[in-house]
């Protein structure tokens, strides 16, 4: 039994969600750079703004986006690994600090129609699963709510089929529109329940940007699914001329034979995300 | 398309010239309202008399990221237009000359920016770091109980903007 401590944790997830406010990966970077080489105005200005805002918030540190969302940890934790609290406690602390010593936002409100800030974008949101082995990994998401808010999910029937999940995923981007500050990156989660469809369309905006299904039949799915949300040519900002989303990631589970739950989770250009391993 | 050097308050005959998609560089006072100042603002009004500050005034729908004690505000992008539809026409009744936010309009506000001779820029949803460096200076102007919502008097230099709906009927996010 290895014992993982809590200062530890909080560390390394301090560090992690300054990096992920602050400074856009490189391959995704790269990704953004070629869709901005391809616009043209008036999307080709908001590329434009995007490449500045990405240096600009690492040659000074501050975030990229203001704001600075609410965050989200998947834990996967050893079975042989012990910790001395419980591990949102632990999270949360993390989240508290970070954010009250950066000067982030706080976004959190406690109660949904009170709407009282929480002061210190607390709570996160923990998911946690176990896993063999003595470690402990978590990814990090910080995601914002202009995209978390066009994100949506439906139960299809099953005689809807793949055609039906595609019309699903590409009418809910198109009902954003220029609202989650395209160009996107589209989640989507097939299968499951209904509340663990959302939670694969979430997870599978960890993918990395360049990344293809490891399935062939999903890959070339999510290489549809990309081609006909960017025929809707909604473009960077929604102003056209460019390119709308980068990737569609799709994570399939098993599911009730009456059932055909279907989730999108869509996430900005930013695509705020990170991993630690202690 | 055009770019332009505009100073905010705006009047009309600043923005006559302007055409859906040009490029604008604003300097000058814009306040900061987002969901809740709308409604407080509106309510307001309703009991009494508008804001003076909103004659003439432009809006910017942001909750900036404050960073650290001592320092300016670090990170100051747009939030969705959209949500604040439901107040917009009572906002330029008040006098609102220009808004800045992110995303379409319902056809609603489209009618009353017309109506009312005001024009709607978008700046570049997610470009908080870029779009805070235009801002010089900032000062609390009203509800500070609302902590990252509370309305804010900008002091800001060249912010990129882009025209979204101009005096003409034209419309960015309306192409065929």
């Amino acid at each position: 039994m290895r014992t993982i401590e809590a200062d530890k944790i909080i560390a390394a997830v301090n560090d992690k969600l300054i990096e992920i406010n602050t400074t856009v990966p490189q391959d995704l970077r790269r990704a953004l750079a070629r869709l901005r080489v391809k616009a043209q105005w008036p999307g080709r200005l908001a590329m434009d703004d995007i490449m500045e805002n990405a240096e600009i918030a690492q040659l000074r540190s501050v975030p990229l986006c203001q704001d600075t969302g609410m965050v989200v940890f998947f834990v996967e934790l050893g079975i042989e690994a012990r910790l001395t609290e419980p591990i949102a406690d632990v999270l949360n602390r993390a989240v508290a600090e970070t954010y009250t010593v950066e000067g982030y936002r706080p976004s959190v409100v406690t109660d949904p129609l009170s709407r009282e800030n929480s002061r210190n974008n607390t709570p996160a949101v923990v998911h946690m699963e176990h896993v063999p082995g003595d470690g402990l990994e978590i990814d990090i998401l910080v995601k914002g709510f202009g995209s978390e808010n066009m994100s949506g999910i439906k139960m299809l029937r099953p005689a809807d089929g793949y055609e039906g999940v595609a019309s699903f995923v590409v009418d809910t981007v198109a009902a954003a529109g220029g609202n989650p500050c395209p160009p996107i990156i589209v989640g989507v989660g097939v299968g499951g329940t209904f509340e663990q469809a959302p939670l694969l369309a979430k997870r599978a905006l960890l993918r990395s940007i360049d990344s293809a299904n490891s399935d062939p039949v999903w890959a070339s799915r999510e290489a549809d699914m990309l081609e006909r949300i960017n025929a809707l040519d909604i473009g960077p900002a929604g102003l056209g001329g460019g390119q709308t989303a980068l990737a569609v990631h799709v994570i399939a589970a098993p599911t009730h034979i009456a059932g055909l739950p279907v989730a999108v989770n869509i996430s900005c250009h930013a695509s705020r995300h990170g991993r630690i391993m202690l | 398309m055009r770019v332009h050097s505009l100073h905010s308050p705006l009047l009309e005959a600043h923005l006559v010239e302007l055409r859906a998609g040009d490029r604008v560089f604003l300097s000058g006072t814009v306040l900061t309202a987002r969901d809740a100042a709308h409604k407080r603002l509106v309510d307001e009004a309703a009991a009494g008399i508008p804001r003076a500050e909103l004659i003439g005034a432009t809006i910017y729908y942001c909750g900036p990221c404050p960073g650290t004690f001592g320092r300016k505000i670090v990170s100051a992008g747009p939030t969705t237009s959209g949500r604040m539809d439901p107040y917009t026409p009572n906002l330029l009744c008040y006098g609102v000359r220009a808004l800045i936010g992110k995303g379409p309009r319902s056809a609603e506000v489209n009618h009353a920016l017309l109506r009312h001779r005001a024009v709607y820029f978008v700046a570049t949803g997610g470009a908080g770091a870029l779009l805070a460096e235009s801002i010089m200076a900032s000062r609390v102007l009203a509800y500070p109980e609302l902590g990252p919502e509370s309305m804010l008097e900008l002091q800001i230099r060249d912010m990129p903007l882009v025209v979204a709906t101009d005096l003409h009927g034209g419309n960015i996010f309306e192409r065929t």
